[in-house]
């Protein structure tokens, strides 16, 4: 019963969203004002029935209701409860409906905080989304439906969740991940209605910001996230893979940073119109293509939701719509480009082109990376694979490049830079950078060389942090109670670099320093990594929730101090049989210590797997810090300064 | 001042790593992989990481529990004892298993497009920066100049004989 | 010239979405042999019948034979053994390759499930399984008169698999020979 409330629900908010696709946006051309205002009540009815539909799967999964195919698949009576809820969007039907509730709430968002907006563009921007929200709609209905019954044979018990989500990752993981594919809709949305209107000024520019930055702040938490579960979930310390699924995510975050940094120009200076245009069609387009890749099954992936051929078709021809469709309007109506130079030299505005070409340089070619064993398939030159060395072999000069230009970046102004000011600041870093670069890895040097990734490394973290530094001196000396002067656009900015440079600390030193050691141990054994000491006391069988286990004991010790007692397992679980390696870890932003279990060998001894990552929790650390700066950023007071701009609602596009 | 501030953190900050600059010991436990000589040890995790596990869902035999990857990986050790390079290593397997289990993919006419058209893309964008940027165009102001037409009537205006 | 600029992005989504579209049909786990057209690796392995017999890939020339992968463990391979016992009795050349398996538990099985083969090579240790390229059990090799492996299929050979891609080229095969 539930279930077929669930099912109607759903039915209704495609009526709703039909509706909200068509009516403010006819509304807009004709100028009946009351069909433009009907978006905002529409929005509101969209989310209140797919939030509807979204509860009565989770109260399905309560219930344990097997005779809901979707539940059967990925619940268990056994599953605790907090993961029965996260369940909901554990496999294809429910993460889609999950899209579209987080749609739905955007879209509602939208409604909410555009009163400084024209209505017709509101309007417009509604209708977009409504759109989309329709095409989402008919996919579940049509092709996904995650109330499908399994009656009459409804099975008594389910087949369990994959263990490797049953783990707070899966809780909130995707749903940040969404929120931030999703929030691109809504620059998406500005760009059509903009397209559409022939306006696209600084004040379009302006109004977009705080959703480009938004969505992208949760995109950047997603995929952090992400990496960090992959981290200490999969059991053998690595958190990038450069997987086809991964990519998906990667991309879309690549173009809304160069976004981001457009669209600052095209506020501030009124230029990059087109390319701004084009990228926010873009970073929608990519999350767009990133859950099609995902869901059809074309790419081989350790992520991927199971595939069926009429969900890819079904996607593929709403891409086409969305996608081709939006291209066209741009190819139709986009800005010219300009023929006068408003800029030259280094000047801000040739910075953030810099920027601009290296993200999307990147983008383009994990593109090509991701999608060309595809093509070489369908071409007929073989099965060809492309991994981790060819993107780490693009991807890291571009990154050393793009770190370089940042801390130029800093000390650029608009329009233009006299090339004696930006000379004049740059050798004290750069001078700083280098000693640090070159001279520290001798002193870290480990058993084999020196490591010419370490230096490297600490070379782009030093630019960076010491032109941040000296940027900050320069606009508040060492007065630190100027910082409250500062906007929180400029000191979102300066967190979001930093920690971009304590990022790229973390993947560069946890690369060159990392020791690993799989090892053969018998209860007693020791061993010593990177001056700590590893006894192994034995293995234990423990029973959990829903399995059964081994569990190693393994105490660390430095200097004979105790460091950390670990517990590693080796899990069986019970419904479905699945084997899982639960690493243990010791987390220091310094190092990790990192212990997983592995096969028993012969006369009771055990392979095991002792790593030590020095800074890897850098990577996570720097990734938050970005994130908040763009959360800062977001909340500029310029955004909020909604009453003063409330006059002139009434203008006709 | 603030200069060595810095240098003083970051001192501070990265002298921990010192720690991981002394050997690593292992006593009673043994390698699960042994090697006759430390060079082999990493030139076998560099080619586990590299090569892809067959049947598997996009793994690198590193990774990887499957039993063929349990096997490639104890002909990559066996042959690494016995003194073949990577490429012959890679080449023996590639023979069996096809360039599939290549995580680099080969060089050659099928992959051209693969590894050139990235770095044409950033030459081309390196092309438009220096286009836009430095060509040497001055730039146009564009509140202050004035264009001919207007300063023609600003001259009619201001009474002036137009030159 | 600049309007013109403005197009390029929906061409190349244009370009990308056929890609997309043919992708859909393939299945990008299918992995082709890498030995297609190439000599049966050279081999030299008991029998199972009798282990005082030494098989080698000289045991394969003169007839068209499939070689099937085949091992006690393998829980396709069951589903798979009415097919083939039926491809043997309309005369069809079928050798076994026992891979990683036990003897005596491969014996039982073939005395109970009926036996295919000519003759069964024991690959204990998977080496020839290796130098084939095996990735796991049941795969199923054609291999023409002179030795030469023509065709590969990774997983059950049932009667779909066989009317579809493998009896023409098995005609052909035996065609040639003549």
């Amino acid at each position: 019963m539930i279930a077929e409330l669930g099912h109607f629900a759903l039915i209704i908010a495609l009526g709703m969203a039909l509706l909200q696709s068509l009516v403010p946006m006819i509304g807009s051309f004709k100028g009946y004002s009351s069909w433009m205002r009907l978006g905002s009540s529409l929005s509101m009815g969209q989310l209140f029935f797919v939030a509807i539909s979204f509860g009565c799967l989770a109260i399905a999964f309560l219930n344990d209701d097997f005779s809901l195919k979707y539940v059967s698949q990925h619940s268990n009576t056994a599953l605790p409860d907090h993961y029965k809820i996260s369940a909901v969007w554990a496999a294809h039907e429910g993460s889609l409906l999950l899209w579209a509730l987080i749609l739905a709430g955007w879209t509602l968002a939208v409604a909410l905080f555009s009163r400084s907006l024209p209505l017709v563009l509101t309007a417009r921007i509604l209708s977009v989304l409504g759109a989309i929200s329709v095409g989402f709609a008919l996919f579940l209905l049509l092709t996904s439906n995650p109330f499908e019954r399994l009656l009459p044979m409804a099975p008594m018990e389910g087949a369990d969740l994959n263990p490797l989500l049953q783990d707070i990752g899966l809780i909130i993981h995707p749903p940040m991940l969404y929120m931030g594919y999703v929030g691109f809709a809504v620059p998406f949305a500005f760009a059509i209605a903009a397209l559409i209107g022939g306006q696209f000024d600084s004040a379009w520019a302006r109004w977009s910001r705080p959703w480009i930055n938004l969505a992208w702040v949760f995109l950047t938490i997603g995929i952090t996230l992400g990496s960090w579960w992959a981290y200490y979930e999969l059991g053998w310390g690595g958190w990038w893979f450069w997987d086809p699924v991964e990519n998906a995510s990667l991309m879309p975050w690549l173009v809304g940073t160069a976004l981001m940094h457009s669209v600052s120009a095209t506020e501030k200076r009124g230029v990059f119109r087109s390319w701004t245009l084009l990228l926010a069609i873009f970073a929608f387009s990519l999350s767009l293509l990133g859950t099609f890749l995902v869901r059809s099954g074309i790419l081989t992936s350790v992520h991927a939701f199971a595939s069926d051929p009429e969900r890819g078709v079904f996607m593929l021809m709403f891409l086409a719509i969305v996608i081709g469709g939006s291209l066209m309007l741009f190819a139709l109506r986009g800005p010219a480009m300009r023929k006068v130079a408003a800029y030259s030299g280094w000047s801000r505005e040739v910075m953030l082109l810099i920027n601009n070409v290296i993200l999307v340089s990147s983008m383009t070619m994990i593109l090509i990376g991701t999608l060309y064993p595809l093509v070489a398939d369908v071409l007929e030159l073989g099965k060809i694979s492309v991994g981790p060395p060819y993107f780490n072999f693009f991807f890291v000069p571009l990154t050393v490049g793009l770190v370089i230009a940042v801390g130029i970046a800093v000390f650029t102004q608009w329009k233009s830079t006299e090339s004696r000011l930006i000379l004049s600041k740059i050798p004290v870093p750069l001078l700083l950078a280098i000693i640090c670069g070159g001279v520290l890895p001798f002193y870290l040097a480990t058993e084999y060389s020196f490591s010419i990734t370490a230096g490297l490394t600490i070379f782009m973290t030093v630019w960076l942090i010491a032109t941040i530094a000296a940027d900050l001196i320069d606009k508040i000396g060492i007065d630190l109670k100027r910082v409250a002067k500062l906007s929180y656009s400029y000191l979102g900015m300066q967190l979001a670099h930093t920690g971009l440079a304590i990022c790229v600390l973390g993947v560069g030193l946890s690369s060159a320093y990392d020791q690993t050691r799989e090892l053969r141990m018998a209860p007693g054994d020791n061993a010593m990594i990177a001056g700590y000491e590893f006894n192994f006391s034995g293995v234990n069988p423990v029973d959990g929730p829903n399995f059964t286990a081994f569990q190693a004991q393994i105490a660390v010790t430095k200097n004979n101090q105790l460091v950390a007692n670990l517990f590693p397992e080796k899990r069986h679980y019970n419904a479905g049989g699945q084997v899982m390696t639960e690493a243990a870890i010791d987390p220091s932003l310094i190092r990790d210590i990192y212990v997983s279990l592995g096969e028993p060998l012969a006369n009771g001894a055990w392979a095991l797997s002792l790593q030590v990552k020095p800074f890897v929790r850098c990577i996570w650390l720097g990734a938050v810090m970005v994130a908040i700066g763009g959360l800062l950023a977001a909340t500029d007071r310029r955004y909020r300064r909604r009453k003063k701009i409330q006059a002139n609602n009434k203008v006709a596009l | 001042m603030y200069l060595l501030n810095v240098l003083l953190a970051m001192a501070i900050f990265l002298m921990p790593l010192a720690q991981f600059a002394e050997p690593s010991k292992v006593w009673a436990s043994t390698e699960v992989v042994q090697f006759s000589d430390p060079q082999l040890r990493d030139r076998y995790y560099q080619l586990v990481q590299e090569l892809r596990c067959p049947k598997c869902q996009n793994q690198n035999l590193a990774d990887s529990n499957a039993p063929i990857s349990t096997d490639m990986k104890a002909q990559i050790h066996s042959m690494l004892e016995a003194q073949n390079t990577d490429d012959q290593i890679k080449q023996h397997l590639v023979s069996r298993y096809s360039e599939f289990i290549l995580y680099r993919p080969e060089v050659n006419t099928n992959t051209w497009f693969l590894w050139l058209a990235p770095l044409c893309f950033v030459l081309f964008g390196a092309v438009i920066i220096w286009r836009y940027a430095f060509s040497g165009r001055r730039v146009k102001s564009d509140t202050t100049e004035l264009t001919d037409k207007q300063q023609q009537q600003l001259s009619e205006l201001l009474g002036e004989d137009d030159q | 010239m600049n309007r013109i600029a403005l197009f390029v992005p929906l061409v190349v989504f244009a370009i990308l979405s056929l890609f997309l579209l043919k992708g859909l049909d393939r299945d990008p786990t299918e992995l082709p042999s890498a030995l297609v057209g190439e000599p049966f690796p050279s081999f030299t392995l008991p029998s199972l019948a009798n282990d005082q017999e030494i098989l080698s890939e000289r045991d394969l020339d003169s007839q068209v034979v499939l070689v099937n992968v085949w091992a006690t463990w393998c829980f396709a391979c069951r589903i798979e053994h009415p097919m083939l016992n039926q491809l043997a009795a309309e005369g069809i050349a079928i050798i076994g390759l026992n891979y990683k398996d036990q003897d005596q538990q491969a014996i039982q099985w073939l005395k109970q499930k009926g036996n295919p083969y000519v003759f069964n090579i024991v690959d204990a240790q998977g080496s020839l399984g290796f130098d084939l390229g095996v990735t796991g059990a049941p795969e199923t090799y054609l291999v023409d008169a002179q030795g030469i492996i023509r065709y590969r299929r990774v997983g059950v050979v049932d009667q779909r698999v066989w009317d579809d891609e493998m009896s023409s080229l098995y005609q052909q095969l035996v065609g040639e020979m003549e």
